[in-house]
């Protein structure tokens, strides 16, 4: 494999851009086994927990540098750039405090990658801008994705982790919804291979569309994964709910998600998914 | 009218449900049940008529005419089951080269465990893209209120009308305002900065045209409407179903604004 940990261990500066402060021995606390671990642990461990198991959210480009073969990736898209289409208050400081936060400019990451040599077309939404709303540049970024992939018989590997459409752009961050859902349609009818993969937190308008329109949908542990949000349904129903509602687990026991993969075992099953349906487009 | 007073107009509970307009607009109807696969979704009617002379299935989210009836489709808010019984109908149209018209009026998709634990997210998902592909004419007119993904559900058309009054939100103004100000009163400005009019949406190319509003007169207010639906349809009657779905997709494809 690849070796991830090498990666890690090379670039100290590669890495503090992906959102990972690998100071050697400060520690962190786990938020679901309380227990301490370096820094250093837990990001050779690709963000896991390496005691429980807790996968930490991570970034687009962090997810970049776990997953795909050395420099395979190449960004896609990233000159569609962000309106304030209905002027509302307060977006363009959310924006600011996103791209700060994220270092993205977007919610989302579009490219072509390799794992383990097999090509795809990727998209990976930044759960660290505006918790990866939806709105028309995330819509048409991914839009072009499926319309690129098509065009170069790519297959389509796709990371969601969204908070849902994104209410300061109103209708037009609903209507991106049935857009996207449309272009993925169109590269599935032309034989195209779709692979989502679920992960924290993946909610509202994501999940009512591409989220859920994966040829396979693989998930990583303990994901939340919902149409409407847990409080809301709470709310509305008045009942306590049980503990794994809207987990991935929860998913899995009924019919929602294929498999549930650990990160750490996510590069050998998408290479191997991909390699059985044929390597389709080996033209990267 | 403001945005707010709109949306208070859109709900109404006055206002002619969908029930209404598919016994005034459709003859010799048999109403159809059930998704094959659970349940029959009371909140979701659908079934086969005649406009005019044409052959039409239709579907619409009830919100029920009395409180019992309210109770029972859960005031509007359809079930996975709901949007697998619109695409079960929607494919059995696209079979018999019927035309599909469907009726949205809903605060959203239901929002509860059992709706979770069946698929809400993945029951929508699968209308939205295989109502893209659909061979057939799809007309789509939003007669109260359009809440978000569960009203995106049965609007992927080739063309969306909006009554006079009628809205379409991403989110309802009031949980807008409750997750952006923390305050659900401060709605009627979050009606306004969201732009859920049949105006904004016309401006946004969401929907072609706005139907006035005229309840005191309400058959003659469906009479017109359906001479334009006839009209339209009659207007699709020689495009090849491909060319349908191809200029559905279009339709959406341009949605959004951005700069490159």
């Amino acid at each position: 494999m690849n070796n991830i940990v090498g990666l890690f261990r090379k670039s100290r500066n590669v890495l503090e851009k992906g959102g990972i402060t690998p100071v050697v021995e400060e520690k962190m606390r786990c938020p679901s086994c309380k227990s301490y671990e370096t820094k250093r642990a837990v990001a050779k461990n690709k963000m896991v927990c390496p005691n429980c198991g807790h996968h930490y959210r991570i970034g687009a480009r962090t997810r970049v540098k776990a997953l795909f073969d050395r420099d395979s990736f190449q960004e896609l898209f990233a000159n569609i750039a962000t309106v304030d289409p209905l002027e509302f208050p307060g977006y363009a400081e959310k924006m600011e405090r996103g791209r700060a936060v994220s270092g993205e400019t977007e919610g989302v990451l579009c490219g072509t990658a390799a794992i383990r040599r097999q090509p795809c077309a990727v998209f990976i939404m930044e759960p660290q801008f505006m918790m990866g709303s939806m709105g028309s540049v995330v819509g048409e970024k991914i839009a072009r994705l499926f319309e690129y992939a098509e065009e170069n018989q790519l297959p389509v590997v796709g990371f969601t982790a969204s908070g849902g459409a994104r209410m300061q752009e109103g209708i037009l961050s609903l209507m991106q919804m049935a857009k996207v859902s449309g272009t993925v349609g169109k590269h599935g009818e032309n034989g195209g291979l779709y692979i989502t993969v679920l992960t924290d937190p993946t909610t509202g308008g994501v999940t009512a569309s591409f989220a859920m329109l994966g040829d396979i949908i693989l998930s990583e542990p303990k994901a939340t994964i919902g149409f409407a949000g847990r409080r809301v349904v709470e709310q509305t129903t008045k009942k306590k709910l049980p503990e794994d509602f809207q987990s991935a687990e929860f998913l899995l026991q009924h019919g929602f998600v294929d498999v549930i993969v650990p990160r750490n075992e996510m590069r050998q099953t998408l290479e191997r998914l991909l390699r059985q349906h044929g390597g389709k487009g080996a033209m990267l | 009218m403001r945005a707010y007073e709109r949306l208070q107009a859109a709900r109404d509970a006055e206002r002619p449900t969908a029930r209404a307009y598919i016994e005034r607009l459709f003859s010799e109807r048999t109403e159809l049940h059930g998704d094959r696969k659970y349940a029959d979704d009371p909140a979701v009617i659908g079934g086969i008529g005649l406009l005019g002379e044409i052959p039409v299935t239709f579907i619409g989210i009830e919100r029920g005419r009395n409180l019992e009836e309210r109770i029972q489709c859960r005031f509007g808010c359809p079930m996975p089951e709901g949007y697998r019984k619109a695409l079960r109908l929607m494919k059995q149209a696209e079979k018999f080269s019927r035309p599909v018209i469907c009726f949205v009026d809903t605060s959203g998709a239901f929002c509860g465990e059992d709706a979770e634990e069946r698929g809400q997210g993945q029951a929508i998902a699968d209308n939205l893209m295989q109502m893209m592909a659909l061979k057939t004419p799809i007309i789509t007119i939003v007669i109260g209120e359009g809440g978000s993904g569960g009203a995106l559900g049965l609007s992927v058309a080739n063309r969306v009308y909006m009554l006079e009054n009628a809205v379409f939100s991403v989110i309802s103004p009031e949980g807008c305002a409750s997750i952006l100000w923390e305050d659900a009163k401060l709605a009627a400005d979050a009606a306004e900065c969201l732009h859920i009019t049949a105006e904004d949406m016309t401006e946004f190319g969401v929907a072609e045209d706005m139907i006035p509003e005229d309840f005191a007169h309400f058959s003659r207010m469906c009479e017109s409407l359906k001479e334009r639906l006839v009209l339209d349809l009659k207007g699709y009657s020689r495009t090849p179903g491909e060319k349908l779905a191809e200029e559905r997709y279009q339709r959406f494809r341009k949605l959004g604004r951005w700069a490159e």
